[in-house]
């Protein structure tokens, strides 16, 4: 499985999210936001955490228009898979690959703890590895994650089985305790905390290295 | 333009005494003129020269086979072993975030982050020592507000995790609250980058963020005292941006990579005075800058406002001619300026050029080397009067005063607010001791603390001094960590009142005294002074950051208790209550003297825990708020209950030092009391750990009741 991880100039969780795909068994490129193409054949397509262009103008609309921009909606559009996480997500949603948006967290903090959460879609290649309503501990770390959208999108992702991850005990104000969310192909998903800070029990928890192993392997059967 | 002329009152507005004004006139042996009389006050204020402190600074403990480099460039270099070095330093922004709090706690955490990459280190942990007045007063809401969100809003957007830090409130602080940022980052240690600029008609190269008018004459405010013209200096903050930060981070690390740096220096305080002056005055050059060629964010800007802008994210660096495409690439791709603004010289010379102007021609060694320095008269801080008559008080009700005051309050509330896991190492959150990371890609990792007892540093500045590195050691040890060393951010009042004097030098005195006995040399550190309001000093805070080395990672002492744990105290109880956070909290006494520091019970018990990590499953250091408060914090972190045996409150609250709380299972208690029947090292069953109440002695509550008043007594204070 190729995957390609994205670099933004303030992208912080980059180098991060390459080595828990690394270490999930996908093999990883590097891509410069100032690049116009992705490497041949890649897979998956990483939109890493951080603060991509310093969220001065909104979080991760700077970045949706980034020469790399076209090339990650091709890919999406070609039925390419995508994860966004934390400023990633924020980049999916201003690219609008994904419904929705990211307000500041209700209590007007950044936030940064673990967070229990609930599988709530178990059919995607990102939670296959996941029995549907498995409770999976995870760190969270933004200012911005606050979900939202209009009633009827939100109807609808919850109809069409599209929210992958549900908060235990809300911390930001999200909507329907929407933690992640796919596209309609499913191929897409935004979340917003963080599976790669949580691959070895040594951080506290192991859960996320579940999402990358499921991917992976279901990538490869693909 | 015209500039100023040179007057009496220009000169004492620019902070330098009369003596300090013919000091200069008989340097340079004419009238200054106005960019020049800048210049010297921003080399000579107490903030970059040190002019009060020095002679005793000496004296400090700076070396050791650990030690790469010591106190002297921007950052200290300790040898971690397989060719890799730990670098790090803490630094006040008191006066700043006082005026501005966001602002000032933000380029705080910037300044210390650029001292640490500006050796070509990457940075992986950082932590902030606050000090705040009393909740009550109309300030500190406002100042605690902006300050965390400040640290956090500049921390998180670069990226680095907040692994540590201390939050206190006491009335001394209500005018002058201190925020004292430390950072550490990683580097080879074959590949540390100096201030020493070699070779004549090299280019000095100017990197980051254009230039503005903010935070001019800045450093010159940071070495004054405060009145109630405050307001107006709050155009002397600085304004900082994390995301050019995190630019200028990865340009720098890949520039030091390609091989074009001679020498490279941040711009901090003072600006481009001060590192222009640094890299030239090390290396033993002149200096020669074309300031037209300066970006600049601003129109018709002065020679002045250039020299003396602090505005952030800046370096300068001596540039490898032939290498100049090269760098100049780099910082193309990170949209970052890059620009030559000037050369090396051979002759002793800082020569600033504007259009067609000599705007200062300076002799330039003679900037940093003639800076004064005062042997301040000072008075030894008399003994303090012995501890009276204590009220008396159950003990649940004083486990209540404490965690129910905002200083020993849970401090979830801010460090919630910094990103304490970014680059996804971090193996010990904040919250109870020391802060871990690992070492990227390797087995080993560091710990990171940051201690000071004021009210002991008051009571006694030697023994508190003393304390707060033998902290330190402890709360390091407890993670099962080695001390490696230490930077010291030395936090005073005005030291031309002898008595403040007295308070540093006897401090200095003790953390010297500590730091050779316990082998953690001070390799960096900061002096703030003149931290006083109307005439009223803080409380003595020199805080102690310090880092300690884990071989392994399966060294770590992570644990939390388990139900049915043995509560082990290792070191001597004797009930020392003198200057105690009990008496503080509950009863508003600061009486008494400070608790006296035996170094050699600090050593012995510090190795003994080390050798016994194994069969520990969780250990905590005995500080303020004694064995009770460390073993409610325990627990209650783990969301189990105690009983201690202990039902009088000099037991249960004395603060006698060089003692460790440990959380065993029965075969670890077992082991380590035969292993202790073998040295001096005293070790003591005091309780279990389990249940849902809290049992002092005879006198119990729910545990969920005293963790809800734990748990909210921050936010409550401050109205959060």
């Amino acid at each position: 499985m190729k995957a390609a991880v994205i670099t933004f100039p303030g992208s912080n969780c980059d180098r991060d999210l390459a080595l828990a795909l690394t270490a999930a068994g996908a093999e990883v490129h590097r891509v410069w936001h100032k690049d116009s193409a992705l490497p041949e054949g890649i897979d998956l397509v990483g939109v890493p955490g951080g603060f991509s262009f310093g969220d001065y103008l909104r979080c991760g609309a700077i970045a949706a228009q980034s020469p790399i921009g076209a090339a990650v909606r091709a890919h999406a559009a070609r039925g390419g898979y995508v994860l966004g996480i934390c400023n990633g997500f924020q980049v999916l949603t201003e690219m609008a690959l994904l419904p929705g948006v990211l307000m500041r967290n209700a209590g007007l903090k950044f936030i940064c703890k673990p967070v229990g959460l609930e599988v709530a879609e178990a059919q995607s290649a990102f939670t296959a590895g996941w029995g549907k309503g498995d409770s999976i501990s995870l760190p969270v770390a933004h200012h911005d994650g606050n979900y939202n959208a209009d009633a009827a999108t939100l109807d609808r992702l919850e109809g069409e089985g599209r929210v992958a991850f549900r908060y235990l005990d809300n911390p930001n104000g999200s909507a329907r305790d929407i933690a992640g969310i796919l596209s309609e192909n499913r191929r897409v998903l935004g979340m917003m905390p963080h599976p790669e800070r949580a691959v070895d029990p040594a951080q506290g928890s192991a859960d996320g290295s579940v999402l990358f192993r499921s991917l992976v392997a279901g990538l490869v059967a693909a | 333009m015209t500039e100023p002329a040179i007057t009496p009152e220009l000169i004492a507005a620019h902070g330098l005494k009369p003596d300090e004004w013919e000091r200069l006139l008989g340097i340079i042996g004419r009238e200054p003129t106005f960019t020049e009389l800048g210049i010297f006050s921003a080399m000579w204020n107490e903030h970059c020269s040190y002019k009060s402190s020095k002679k005793w600074l000496r004296t400090l403990p700076t070396t050791g086979p650990q030690v790469i480099c010591g106190p002297g460039e921007n950052a200290g270099v300790v040898d971690i072993g397989d060719g890799q070095a730990v670098i790090f330093k803490m630094e006040s922004h008191n006066h700043p975030s006082y005026i501005e709090p966001y602002q000032g706690a933000a380029t705080g955490v910037g300044g210390i982050l650029r001292d640490v990459f500006t050796m070509g280190a990457r940075p992986i942990a950082a932590m902030n020592a606050l000090s705040f007045g009393e909740p009550s007063h109309p300030k500190t809401a406002h100042l605690v507000k902006g300050v965390v969100e400040g640290v956090g809003g500049y921390g998180n957007a670069f990226g680095v995790p907040t692994v540590g830090g201390e939050v206190r409130f006491h009335r001394s602080y209500n005018g002058n609250c201190l925020v004292n940022a430390f950072a550490a980052g990683l580097a080879d240690a074959d590949r540390i980058f100096y201030s020493v600029a070699s070779g004549v008609g090299m280019p000095v190269v100017y990197l980051g963020a254009k230039t503005g008018r903010d935070g001019v004459g800045g450093a010159t405010m940071a070495s004054a005292e405060f009145d109630d013209t405050i307001e107006e200096k709050r155009p002397t903050v600085q304004v900082g941006d994390p995301f050019t930060e995190k630019r200028l981070l990865e340009a720098c690390l890949e520039l030091m990579a390609s091989g074009a740096v001679i020498s490279i220096q941040d711009m901090g305080a003072a600006g481009l005075t001060c590192s222009a002056v640094e890299m030239g005055d090390k290396g033993g050059l002149g200096i020669k800058l074309q300031l037209d060629d300066v970006p600049q964010r601003e129109a018709n800007m002065t020679a002045y406002e250039m020299m003396l802008s602090e505005s952030q994210e800046r370096m300068l660096m001596v540039l490898k001619p032939e290498l100049e495409d090269v760098a100049r690439a780099i910082f193309v791709k990170w949209d970052l300026d890059f620009a030559i603004v000037g050369e090396t010289i051979p002759e002793d010379r800082f020569l600033i050029l504007h259009g067609d102007q000599v705007k200062a021609d300076l002799p330039l060694s003679k900037l940093s080397s003639s800076a004064p320095e005062y042997d301040r008269p000072w008075v030894e801080t008399p003994p303090a009067a012995p501890l009276g008559e204590v009220p008396q008080i159950g003990a649940i009700d004083a486990l209540r005063a404490l965690i129910g005051s905002p200083s020993y309050a849970h401090k979830s509330w801010v460090w919630e607010q910094y990103d304490s896991q970014v680059m996804a190492d971090t193996i010990r959150v904040p919250g109870l001791g020391a802060g871990v990371v690992r070492v990227h890609g390797t087995g080993k990792a560091l710990a990171f603390t940051s201690d000071v007892t004021p009210r002991y540093v008051k009571a006694n500045p030697f023994e508190g001094g003393k304390q707060a590195v033998a902290e330190a050691y402890r709360n390091l040890t407890a993670v099962g960590a080695r001390p490696l060393a230490t930077t010291d951010n030395l936090n005073f009042g005005n030291p031309e009142k002898p008595e403040i004097m007295g308070q540093l030098v006897g401090a200095i005195k003790g953390i010297g005294a500590a730091c050779t006995a316990l082998d953690m040399p001070i390799v960096s550190g900061n002096v703030s002074l003149y931290n006083e309001t109307d005439g009223k000093g803080i409380l003595p805070t020199p805080t102690i950051g310090a880092v300690g080395l884990l071989d392994s990672t399966a060294d770590l002492i992570a644990g939390q208790p388990q139900a049915g744990d043995i509560a082990l105290v290792i070191g001597e109880t004797a009930g020392h209550l003198g200057q105690s956070a009990l008496l503080a909290e509950a009863f508003g006494i600061e009486a008494g003297d400070a608790p006296s520091v035996d170094l050699e019970a600090e050593k012995r018990h510090g190795d003994f825990l080390r050798a016994m990590r194994g069969h520990i499953r969780a250990a905590t250091d005995l500080s303020d708020g004694g064995l009770a408060l460390a073993a409610f914090e325990m627990a209650e972190g783990a969301g189990l209950g105690l009983i201690l045996d202990a039902g009088d409150i000099p037991t249960l609250f004395g603060e006698d030092q060089a003692r460790y709380l440990l959380a065993v299972s029965a075969e670890g208690a077992a082991v380590i009391e035969a292993a202790a029947l073998t040295t001096p090292v005293p070790v003591q069953r005091v309780g279990l750990f389990g249940g849902d109440s809290v049992t002092l002695g005879t006198d119990a509550a729910p545990l969920a009741e005293l963790s809800g008043l734990y748990r909210s007594a921050l936010a409550r204070a401050i109205g959060g």
